[in-house]
């Protein structure tokens, strides 16, 4: 934060729209599938056509009921629909079918890493996740004075499930760790695909101050952020904000009680967050029970059931790692936090590896770092689970050196194969004891300054030495010459 | 006349027959096909349109075409639906795929839905042939089909009056013997009170009895259809084809239907207990005439061998107030989709200056709505969003949903003392035209003794009980408790074998 002056609290509670991943929308047949042409996705119940009425869609329903039990939500024997009215064009039935009084799930939690301290867990409350349908999606141009907008009503419709957090969250970077902890809970489960590009994950910042002036808390008006498109973005904006909200308070003095809440969108390009054209009056949806919808029942027997299916959730198969694997909890955590699919991966090379910890440190730094580089995912990386554990074993019994399995590492990569027909190809052979013996006896006799630097307590000098080694001989390895070099030295 | 002359004459006087029934026999006795009697409806509609005016639609190739395919389909010898070749008519308040259905809205003037509701696809599975879409209060909001907007209807026996609403053409159409039956609409009385005013029988279902998709909404919650008929019979046939579960409205009842016609037509009611709903027929808004109405059907079913007993309904007169609550904030959600967007009246000219002030696209919803919605749709909007509004809706809507419970408790108590209930439809037969249009709460007056069964969601029924010292049609109402529909087409069937009100028919 870079506030001089008065200390200060940030407070920021996110409310997240995530898309639930079924394949018909929450009220009629139309498929949820994106990308489709305009308005080809549609029918009379989503197009609000006089006398079509809504149906529910119980997947929706089932997918809310794991996803609240995924955030340690209470789920309520009974919830209802209710009509949430405003006028848009997007908006075909001139109201939205959500959840008023009795959402799906409330007062749950997620537990989330201390960015200031790792070690550490954050409480992070969520007040309640309901359901509701998505509106249709406007298209704008307004160039050279023109009001041409087109509407495309294939997303009308689709389910979202609107998560609620207690105003909890005190910098962006716990705002990132609860969204990542909540995307990775969400795309677990398989409740939604949580694609923030495709609008399947939505992030609403509310985000204000407290100042701490002499004592005295002073709190600024709360902002909404909208329209930010990744979680980089959402730090950048609550960032940004943070600044521009202090900024304001010393400019104005306006302070919560002077301002409504206001609405601000994020500019990506210029970095900065900007007062959206709306009006700021507080709107009233005039909230009311639909009327064409009946109560939902949830006998505790469903939620007993969909609770015995969720399975191994995320917390808990972070302690199975580090009690099965010998891992500590920043690396369980990094695994983790990359989703199933390299959980999975991560699990066959730590067993075949039989080394948890170099399973873990290899995956971090070399897998993960090269699928960044490549744009490609664990599913797509050239070195399937098996081979790299194949590797890492010859690594752990000493047949390999880190460096040259870096080398096999580099060549899987680019032509694939196996570990065998790597080394083969590389020309790794081990080198015979006596060979390597002559090979540092020779360097020691062409370095007489290393040999009176080592004895002179610099031992560390002997590394160029290792070099000049490997130079010499691409096969020797490191950890060997470095224990010759040593033998031969103290024995001089 | 004697029956067997219909097909001597040309067009054939069709509106002689009582019965839908009697239709069903002349065809399946080959003694008339159901093309000449559609021929027969559709002149009987051409003679008395010009001064009733009870359709917005007439389609007669339509009609005639359907009605040659049920004649090619008796004649090859398949089984036949139980309306085959009956010509009815429908409110246009019923979406149908091949007519317009405009709820006599100039909002909806032009649209044409791409489907069929599902009341209309069991019309058309029963072979029965849809001869138009009848005029109606605008969305239904009205008690004299004079808020439409095509137009006023007249009442067959006395052309200077209402015929009643909201399903005004419905009930005038079949007492002005174009159609055996039609179906209406019943959110607050729309097909009892007309079917009172025009000396014909009407039935409310049981809310979720029959299926209200491709209805279009006025108050949800409140909402149902039924049939009108000359006779009990004849509505007991109607219902039998389109009540029953339907997936497409949640609100539909997933309940067996009984069979709702073998067991009708007899006269003995000895074990029931009617329940007379004395409160009502001591107010002091009530015309003697109907009370004199209801007073005759008391002796006429204690001859039957009917037990009758005083019952009470004492949040009665929260009625109207609750109603005038609850269905203006279910209608102002309802309506809100016609913003001229993506269908209906769009204004085409928009005031620059409201563009101005407004930005275009809410001056074009204003104006849209301005052109397209009348008078009484505008008010009713209007009080529903007040009501509903942050700060009224504990005061307004929430108190009418407190009532409401109250309400269905005074029934449930009185239904334990009495298997139905009887009492009048209307406060008056029908009064005249323009009578009440500047005073909209004498209007809401009309629905006294109808909203109860709908805030309550029970079934209730209108008969033809006489007629008044100016030869309008009186009517008496009977009410049940949920589901029994059967109950009441029984006992009314009852009442028809002993009476011949029903049977009476305006002169042309």
């Amino acid at each position: 934060m870079s506030i001089d002056g008065y200390p200060t609290t940030t407070i920021i509670g996110l409310e997240v729209h995530v898309q639930l991943k079924t394949k018909t929308k929450l009220f009629c047949g139309c498929s949820t599938q994106f990308g489709a042409p305009p308005n080809t996705q549609v029918c009379a119940v989503c197009l609000g056509l006089p006398g079509a009425l809504p149906v529910i869609n119980d997947q929706a329903i089932e997918l809310a009921i794991r996803a609240g039990l995924a955030l340690d939500c209470s789920i309520p024997p009974m919830t209802k629909w209710d009509r949430k009215q405003y006028f848009y064009p997007d908006l075909p039935k001139g109201y939205q079918i959500s959840q008023f009084d009795l959402p799906i799930c409330a007062d749950g939690f997620i537990e989330i890493a201390d960015p200031a301290d790792p070690d550490q867990q954050r409480h992070i409350g969520i007040i309640r996740a309901h359901l509701e349908e998505d509106a249709g999606k406007s298209m704008h141009d307004e160039a050279a004075g023109r009001s041409d907008s087109k509407i495309d009503l294939n997303r009308c419709g689709t389910p979202l499930l609107e998560i609620v957090s207690q105003p909890d969250l005190r910098s962006s970077g716990e705002a990132k760790a609860y969204l990542s902890e909540l995307k990775l809970r969400m795309t677990h489960l398989d409740v939604s695909d949580c694609e923030m590009q495709e609008g399947s994950l939505r992030v609403d910042a509310n985000v204000n101050l407290h100042i701490d002036v002499e004592g005295k808390k002073v709190a600024t008006p709360i902002v909404e952020i909208k329209n930010m498109n990744s979680f980089r973005a959402v730090e950048r904006a609550i960032d940004y904000e943070i600044d521009r909200q202090y900024d304001e308070w010393e400019e104005t003095g306006h302070t919560i009680s002077d301002v409504p809440k206001r609405t601000f969108g994020w500019d990506d390009s210029k970095e900065q967050t900007f007062k959206q054209r709306e009006k700021e009056e507080s709107a009233d949806y005039r909230y009311f029970p639909d009327p064409d919808l009946l109560p939902i029942r949830l006998p505790v027997e469903r939620i007993d059931r969909a609770r015995a299916n969720l399975g191994e959730l995320p917390a808990q198969i972070r302690t199975r790692l580090q009690e099965q694997y010998d891992i500590k909890p920043y690396d369980a955590n990094v695994i983790v936090n990359e989703g199933r699919t390299l959980i999975e991966y991560y699990e066959v090379v730590a067993s075949t590896s039989g080394d948890g910890r170099r399973s873990s440190s290899w995956i971090q730094q070399d897998v993960l770092r090269t699928m960044n580089e490549r744009q490609c995912s664990i599913d797509e990386f050239p070195i399937d689970s098996v081979t790299l554990g194949n590797l890492l074993k010859q690594v752990s019994s000493g047949t390999l050196d880190n460096t040259r399995a870096r080398d096999v590492f580099t060549h899987l990569l680019e032509n694939g194969g196996t570990v065998d027909t790597a080394i083969e190809a590389l020309g790794i052979v081990a080198v015979d004891g006596n060979e390597l013996e002559t090979l540092c006896q020779e360097l020691l006799e062409a370095n007489p300054k290393t040999v009176e630097d080592y004895h002179g307590g610099k031992k560390q000098a002997i590394g160029a030495l290792i070099g000049q080694a490997r130079k010499k001989n691409a096969n020797a390895n490191p950890q060997q010459v470095r224990e010759t070099l040593i033998r031969l030295i103290e024995s001089m | 006349m004697p029956r067997d002359s219909i097909l001597h004459e040309f067009p054939p006087t069709f509106a002689m027959l009582d019965s839908a029934q009697e239709i069903l026999r002349l065809q399946s006795a080959g003694e008339a096909t159901a093309v000449e009697i559609v021929e027969s409806a559709l002149a009987s509609i051409e003679a008395s349109e010009p001064s009733i005016n009870a359709f917005t639609h007439i389609d007669r190739e339509v009609a005639l075409q359907a009605a040659k395919r049920v004649d090619d389909k008796r004649r090859s010898g398949q089984s036949m639906g139980a309306l085959a070749g009956v010509p009815v008519a429908v409110k246009d308040v019923l979406c149908t795929k091949d007519m317009p259905t405009t709820c006599s809205s100039e909002m909806l003037r032009q649209f044409r839905p791409p489907y069929d509701a599902t009341v209309i696809e069991r019309l058309r599975l029963a072979d029965a042939i849809i001869v138009g879409k009848t005029n109606m209060d605008e969305f239904a909001m009205g008690a004299s089909t004079e808020t439409s907007a095509f137009g006023i209807t007249r009442n067959p026996w006395d052309t200077t009056r209402t015929p009643g609403g909201s399903s005004g053409g419905a009930a005038a159409c079949v007492a002005a013997g174009n159609v055996p039956l039609s179906l209406g609409s019943d959110t607050g009385g729309s097909i009892r009170q007309p079917s009172g005013f025009c000396g014909v029988t009407g039935l409310k279902p049981t809310y979720g009895r029959v299926s209200r998709f491709g209805l279009v909404a006025f108050a949800s919650s409140l909402d149902q259809v039924g049939p009108i008929g000359w006779s009990v019979t004849d509505v007991a046939l109607m219902l039998q084809v389109i009540a029953g579960y339907e997936p497409r409205d949640s609100t539909s009842l997933n309940q067996d239907v009984p069979d709702y016609v073998s067991s009708l037509q007899t006269a003995d009611l000895r074990g029931l207990r009617i329940g007379v709903l004395r409160d009502a027929l001591d107010s002091e808004g009530i015309d003697d005439d109907v009370r004199k109405a209801v007073t005759e059907a008391m002796r006429v079913f204690e001859d039957a061998g009917a037990e009758l007993v005083d019952v009470g309904l004492p949040h009665s007169e929260y009625w109207v107030p609750t109603y005038y609550v609850i269905a203006p904030c279910e209608a102002s959600s309802n309506l809100s989709r016609y913003d001229g967007a993506h269908y209906g009246h769009r204004s085409t000219e928009v005031d620059p200056a409201i563009a101005q002030e407004l930005g275009p696209l809410v001056a074009t919803y204003c104006q849209s709505r301005g052109e397209g919605f009348g008078a009484e749709v505008k008010r009713r909007i209007m009080v529903g969003t007040y009501a509903l509004s942050e700060g009224y809706a504990d005061q307004y809507y929430n108190q009418a949903l407190k009532a409401r419970r109250l309400i269905k408790g005074d029934y449930d108590a009185a239904f334990s003392q009495a298997d139905l209930l009887l009492g009048p439809v209307s406060p008056t037969p029908a009064f005249r035209l323009g009578e009440k249009t500047d005073d909209p709460i004498q209007m809401y007056l009309c629905d006294l003794f109808t909203v109860g069964a709908n805030l309550a969601g029970i079934p209730a029924i209108s008969l033809p009980a006489g007629h008044s010292a100016d030869g309008l049609p009186l009517g008496i109402q009977l009410q049940a408790p949920v589901l029994e529909e059967a109950r009441l087409l029984f006992v009314g069937s009852a009442y028809q074998a002993s009476t011949d009100h029903h049977r009476q028919r305006p002169q042309a």
